[in-house]
C-alpha cells in the first residue's frame, strides 16, 4: 500500500469514496427500508398521506397502539401458515445440496483426474446445459410428470433441482480438484489403494473448503429458484418463493399486502445470515470459475 | 484414470443430467410437433313437434377418452411454429408486403407476441450486460481504494442485491417504486407530476426492469473484478508511472488488459443469465408492457388451459437462441482444443 502508484490526489479519493457510498446506499437501502417497514401497517409502509409516517409510524400508532406491530408476521406465519412453506423449503434445500454435492464431488474428481479428451467434451456439454433457461426444461418435464403421477411431490422437485445444479457443481468442483496436487492420490495408488480408496482416504479429508464453497452456491440455487418450484409443486407442497408469488394475487384483493411484506422479509433473513458468515467463501467461489476463464 | 473407473465416478452426475436436462430437451421438440386433439363433435337428430333438426354438440366423454389415450395429441408438424403466437409466417409476410417503411414493418412485427418477447429479451440482454460490466469495474476500482477496515462491510452490503432471491429483490423494489412507495412518491415530487407512474408506460417499465437487472448483477461483476485487481502487478504500475503514464492511462493500458480474461468471463455468464430474464417480470407485474421468451413459456404453462405445444415451440426457439449466443464461445474453445491436440 506504500507504493507510490497507489497514492492518489485528494479530489480522486473524494470522488471514488462518494461513488462507493452511493452504490452502498443503492445496494442496501431497499432491504433495510423493507425490514423497517414490515413492522408497520400498510398505511405507513406505503406513503398514502406523508412518507414520513413510515419513520414515525403515525398510522401504526393509531391502528395498533404501538409504533411497531407484528401483525404482518402473525398474519403470514400463523394465519396463512407460511411456516409450512418454510419447512418445505428446508427439506428441498437440504436434500438438493447434499445430493448435488455427493454427485458433484464424484463427477468433478473424475473430470479433474481423467486426462482423456472425453472429459473435456463432457465439460463443454455441461456448459451448454448451464445456459439452458430453466423454464424451457420445465416445459419438457410437465407433460411426462403429469402422465406418470410424479407431479407435485417434493422428491421430484429435489431431483430436478439436483440435475439443474449439476453443470455448475461439476465445473466448480472440477476446477477445485485441479488445484489439489495429483501426487497426493498417485502416491496412494502406488501404495496399493484403488482409485476409490485413494479418493476416500486421501482426497476427502482435504476437499472440504471447496465443497463448502460449492455447497453455498447449490444452496442459493435451490433456495432462490422460482421457475421449477412454482411449476412442479402442488399447493400444499409449495416452498417459500412460489408461495410469496401466490400471496401477491390474494393479498392485494384482501388488503393484506403487509402479509406479503413480512413473508418477503422472513425469506430474506436466512440469506442475510448466510452472507454474513460465509462472505469469504462466496467471494472466493465467484472468482474460482474466473481464474480458469 | 481408467475408462472404467471414470465411468463409475461420473455415472450419477451424468445420469441426472441425461434424464433431467437432455431428455426434457428431446421432450420439448416432440411436444412442439404435436397439438391437442380437437373436440369430438357429435351430430344428433333432435325431433320435436316442429320437425327434426340436426344439432352439433361436443361429445365430452369421447374427447376426454381420446385425450387420455394419447396425451401428446395429434401430429401437427411445424404448424405450431408458424402460427400467430410464434413465428407467425403469414402475418410477417403480409406485414412485409403491406409496409412502406422499415419502421412500419417493425411496429407490425412488435405487435406479434413472439417478436414482442424476443425484442425485450434481446434488448435486456444486450443493454444490461455492458452496463453491469462498467458499473462493476467502477465499484471495484472504488472499493480497492478504501481503507482495509471498510472493505469487509462494503463487500457484505454490495453482495445483497445478487444473493437475495430475484423474485424477492424485484418485489422489494416494486413496492418502493409503487406510486405510493418511497421512490415512486419522490419521483412524483421531483418531476412535479402527480400522475407519474413507472408502471404505466412500456418505456418506463422497460427502463425499470433494466435498472433492476443492472442492480441485481453488478455485484457479481464487482466481486470478480475486485479479485482481479488484487493480482495486478504493482511493478508494472510503477513502471508505467515512471514512463509518464497518467492515472487514467495506467488504468487503460495496465489494469484493463490485465482484467481482459475476466471481462470475457463476466460477459459470457451475464449473456447466459440475462437471456433467461424471467423473475423480475413476475415480481414487477410487468407482463402487460414487457414479456420475455421465458415469461411467454411460463404464461403458456400457467394459464387455465395448459398449452403444452405452444410452450414447447417457444422453448425450442429459445434454445436455438441460446445456441446462437453460445456459438462463438464454443467455436473458440473447439479451436483452442484442436491446437492443444496438434
Amino acid at each position: 500500500m506504500s507504493s507510490k502508484a497507489q497514492s492518489a490526489p485528494k479530489s480522486l479519493v473524494i470522488i471514488s469514496s462518494a461513488m462507493v457510498l452511493v452504490w452502498i446506499v443503492l445496494a442496501a437501502f431497499p432491504f433495510f427500508w423493507t425490514l423497517w417497514g414490515s413492522f408497520k401497517v400498510q398505511g405507513d409502509f406505503f406513503s398514502k398521506a406523508d412518507w414520513r409516517y413510515a419513520l414515525t409510524g403515525t398510522r401504526t400508532i393509531i391502528e395498533t397502539g404501538g409504533a411497531f406491530t407484528n401483525n404482518g408476521y402473525e398474519g403470514a406465519w400463523i394465519q396463512e401458515a407460511f411456516w409450512r412453506n418454510a419447512f418445505n423449503t428446508l427439506i428441498v434445500v437440504f436434500f438438493t445440496v447434499v445430493i448435488s454435492l455427493t454427485f458433484g464431488t464424484l463427477g468433478g474428481y473424475a473430470l479433474a483426474r481423467s486426462g482423456h479428451s472425453y472429459a473435456f467434451w463432457l465439460l463443454m456439454i455441461a456448459l451448454v446445459f448451464r445456459a439452458m433457461p430453466h423454464i424451457t426444461l420445465v416445459s419438457g418435464y410437465l407433460l411426462p410428470f403429469f402422465e406418470w403421477n410424479l407431479w407435485g411431490h417434493l422428491p421430484t422437485t429435489i431431483i430436478v433441482l439436483v440435475a439443474i445444479n449439476q453443470p455448475f457443481t461439476l465445473w466448480m468442483l472440477h476446477s477445485f480438484f485441479l488445484n489439489i496436487p495429483k501426487d497426493l492420490d498417485e502416491s496412494a495408488k502406488v501404495d496399493g489403494c484403488t482409485q476409490f480408496q485413494a479418493f476416500r482416504l486421501v482426497i476427502i479429508p482435504v476437499m472440504w473448503p471447496g465443497v463448502i464453497t460449492t455447497g453455498l452456491f447449490s444452496f442459493l440455487l435451490a433456495y432462490n429458484d422460482f421457475a421449477v418450484t412454482t411449476m412442479l409443486l402442488s399447493q400444499e407442497n409449495q416452498t417459500m418463493v412460489p408461495r410469496i408469488a401466490a400471496f401477491l394475487g390474494t393479498t392485494f384483493e384482501q388488503g393484506n399486502v403487509m402479509f406479503a411484506v413480512a413473508a418477503v422479509v422472513s425469506a430474506t433473513a436466512p440469506l442475510f445470515v448466510l452472507v454474513m458468515f460465509f462472505q469469504r467463501q462466496i467471494v472466493s467461489g465467484l472468482t474460482a470459475g474466473a481464474v480458469k476463464g | 484414470m481408467s475408462h472404467r473407473t471414470f465411468f463409475w465416478f461420473i455415472l450419477p452426475s451424468l445420469l441426472a443430467m441425461f434424464v433431467f436436462i437432455a431428455m426434457p430437451l428431446v421432450s420439448v421438440v416432440f411436444q412442439s410437433l404435436y397439438i391437442e386433439h380437437e373436440q369430438v363433435m357429435r351430430v344428433t337428430k333432435n325431433c320435436g313437434p316442429f320437425g327434426c333438426k340436426e344439432e352439433v354438440s361436443v361429445d365430452y366423454e369421447a374427447t376426454q377418452q381420446l385425450r387420455d389415450q394419447n396425451p401428446l395429441g395429434q401430429f401437427n408438424g411445424l404448424g405450431t411454429y408458424l402460427d400467430r403466437d410464434h413465428l407467425a409466417a403469414s402475418e410477417v409476410g403480409e406485414a412485409w408486403t403491406s409496409s412502406t417503411s422499415l419502421g412500419e414493418f417493425s411496429t407490425k412485427l412488435y405487435n406479434l407476441p413472439f417478436y414482442r418477447s424476443l425484442a425485450f429479451t434481446l434488448a435486456y440482454t444486450f443493454i444490461v450486460t455492458p452496463f453491469v460490466i462498467i458499473l462493476g469495474l467502477l465499484i471495484a476500482l472504488g472499493v480497492n481504494r478504501l481503507t482495509p477496515v471498510l472493505k469487509g462491510p462494503t463487500i457484505f452490503l454490495s453482495l445483497l442485491p445478487m444473493i437475495v432471491t430475484p423474485l424477492i429483490g424485484s418485489l422489494i423494489l416494486f413496492w418502493m417504486i409503487d406510486a405510493q412507495g418511497i421512490i415512486g412518491k419522490s419521483l412524483q415530487l421531483l418531476f412535479d407530476d402527480k400522475e407519474l407512474s413507472l408502471k404505466a408506460s412500456p418505456t418506463l417499465t422497460w427502463l425499470t426492469l433494466m435498472i433492476y437487472g443492472i442492480w441485481h448483477s453488478a455485484p457479481f461483476a464487482f466481486v470478480v473484478f475486485y479479485a482481479g485487481l488484487q493480482t495486478v502487478n504493482a511493478d508494472a504500475l510503477e513502471a508505467a508511472m515512471i514512463d509518464g503514464a497518467s492515472r487514467l492511462q495506467r488504468v487503460r493500458y495496465v489494469v484493463i488488459p490485465h482484467l481482459k480474461p475476466l471481462f470475457i468471463f463476466v460477459a459470457l455468464i451475464q449473456l447466459m443469465d440475462n437471456f433467461r430474464v424471467f423473475e423480475p417480470i413476475v415480481g414487477f407485474s410487468a407482463e402487460a408492457n414487457a414479456s420475455s421468451l421465458s415469461y411467454a413459456i411460463y404464461s403458456d404453462l400457467k394459464g387455465d388451459v395448459i398449452q403444452f405445444n405452444s410452450a414447447a415451440a417457444t422453448s425450442v426457439l429459445t434454445i436455438v437462441g441460446v445456441a446462437i449466443l453460445l456459438a462463438p464461445v464454443l467455436r473458440k474453445t473447439w479451436r483452442d482444443f484442436q491446437q492443444k491436440v496438434v
